[in-house]
């Protein structure tokens, strides 16, 4: 099966950045979990996604044109940031695969994919 | 059955049905003589039901994937019917029962979710009889039962023994406790037609000790169901009125079970392998063997309340606490650590607890009786606290 990880997390808690002390080792996590990932043939896909600064929304109402809002979906206290998309067994897996992504704050969901039409 | 047939067919929900209409069958055919191996017979019906639905779906997948191959997944469908022979020897039920046990109470399904399941699936109580027992419109179970199965399904949930079996076993093992004492809580209550939701407890806690014989705390739960239901005839009187402890008919406690717990609380603890429902066990296990409320080791219980304390640090351990500290070295004592307790304002039996001691202490106590009455939404515990409010408000 498929499992999509969303990762949601607080956008305006203080982050690491380039030559930050601390920030190669942080990096070196994310890479660490993406390797394992693949080491283990769980890998299908993942992304980190730009600010929700930078975020725009198509709304659609029925009969009326698309609306273009500038900013995210929902303002919620945790923001959309990034996903990954694994090959699991179960949930189980998925539940274990998720657990070990380098995050401590924030929440993780996981959604089986129910549809994918570049699925190989 | 319904455990080996959803392994079988990794459908739980159809599987469900087919144990159902199986049962159906059989109470029309049975009516000529009940085969001689009701458990098999029933067992055949169910997966014959299961193979012809699953060459039905078979032959609409391969028709959509003739007529939209883009939409069909590429999974293979294997077609290796093997019809081997039934394997209905009881330990390979068992391990199903508890695979079946511990998909009920996966932790990716809320609590009520998990608490319908397990009655409903593991249990094999009707729809009509657990939504019975939680008060619940019948339509409202069904509901929450479909989406969990069809959570169960989506999401990819395994009906496997997991790797972090310990942890799940304690999951389990919370929403048994948690459906005895909704069964022991509700004893006596006007709502008499309820399944008896505490021994459907234990049955299936005594599943889960066969199953897991390595968990000292399964058994320990078991032990403490005992202890509770050894003495929950002497809880309510004949007119459904609350008995506290103190006050219960000691010569009314069952000492069969009491014997039993007892067993099942030693043969936990020599496993070495202490937990909270070990403790609890041991504290009800003091009060279950002392034949007065005065001969009960107070200052003992006062010390195994702390010590749960430090295993769950739940404030409603430290207010055990406080009643064993007032037995022992008085009510002024117990009120001194009630004062020191925080985060109960709205837990009735914090006020209730507080009156008590503030009554033997000769002090003013209706109020707090009445701050738990209207806290409490059980009927038998309600009038126990106006009666106490009222006695203790003439007593001024």
């Amino acid at each position: 099966m498929e499992f999509m990880i969303l990762i949601h997390g607080d956008e305006s808690s203080p982050r690491l950045a380039p030559g930050d002390p601390g920030f190669d080792e942080y990096m070196g996590s994310w890479f660490a979990y993406n390797q394992m990932l693949i080491d283990g043939g769980h890998w299908v896909s993942g992304a980190n996604l730009a600010p929700t600064s930078s975020a725009t929304t198509l709304r659609h109402t029925p009969g009326q044109a698309p609306e273009i809002v500038d900013g995210p979906f929902a303002e919620t206290k945790e923001q959309f940031g990034g996903f990954y998309l694994i090959s699991a067994e179960n949930l189980d897996e998925a539940i274990e695969l998720a657990k070990k992504l380098p995050t401590n704050s924030g929440s993780l969901e996981i959604r089986p994919v129910a549809f994918r039409p570049d699925a190989g | 059955m319904l455990a080996l047939l959803t392994r079988r067919f990794g459908d739980l929900d159809a599987a469900d049905d087919a144990v159902q209409d199986a049962l159906i069958t059989a109470l029309t055919a049975w009516q000529s003589g009940v085969p001689e191996r009701p458990a098999a017979w029933l067992y055949t019906v169910a997966r014959n039901t299961l193979v012809d639905q699953m060459r039905r779906d078979r032959a609409s997948r391969r028709r959509l994937h003739e007529a939209a191959p883009e939409l069909t997944a590429h999974h293979t469908t294997t077609e290796n019917e093997e019809e081997d022979d039934l394997i209905m020897d009881a330990s390979s039920l068992g391990d199903e029962r508890l695979r079946l046990l511990l998909l009920c109470c996966h932790p990716a399904l809320d609590r009520d979710t998990q608490v319908a399941l397990t009655l409903r699936l593991a249990g094999g109580l009707s729809a009509a009889e657990v939504a019975a027992a939680y008060l619940l419109p019948e339509s409202t179970l069904t509901q929450r039962v479909v989406r969990a199965k069809r959570k169960i399904r989506e999401a990819g949930m395994p009906l496997t023994i997991p790797a972090n079996l310990d942890e799940r076993v304690d999951a389990l093992l919370r929403v048994l406790y948690l459906i005895f004492n909704e069964g022991y809580l509700s004893r006596g209550s006007e709502h008499v037609t309820r399944v008896d939701l505490m021994l459907e407890a234990i049955r299936l806690t005594r599943q889960v000790v066969d199953e897991v014989p390595a968990s000292a705390e399964a058994e320990g739960l078991l032990a403490l169901e005992l202890y509770h239901q050894a003495r929950s005839g002497t809880r309510v009187d004949g007119l459904g009125e609350l008995v506290l402890l103190e006050h219960q008919d000691r010569t009314g406690w069952n000492l069969d079970v009491i014997t039993e717990a007892d067993a099942r609380l030693h043969s936990a603890m020599t496993r070495m392998a202490p937990g909270p429902y070990q403790v609890q066990a041991i504290i009800a296990g003091h009060h279950a063997n002392a034949h007065t409320a005065a001969d009960t080791d107070w200052a003992a219980i006062a010390e195994l309340y702390a010590q749960l304390g430090r295993m769950t640090a739940n404030p409603v351990v430290e207010l055990n606490r406080a009643v064993a500290i007032a037995m022992a070295d008085g009510p002024l004592a117990g009120l001194a650590v009630l004062d020191r307790l925080t985060g109960l304002d709205d837990y009735h039996l914090f006020h209730a607890t507080r009156g008590e001691l503030l009554a033997r202490a000769g002090r003013p106590a209706s109020a707090s009786f009445e701050r738990a009455r209207e806290l409490t939404s059980n009927e038998a515990e309600r009038r126990h606290l106006e009666r106490r409010a009222a006695e203790t408000a003439t007593a001024r």
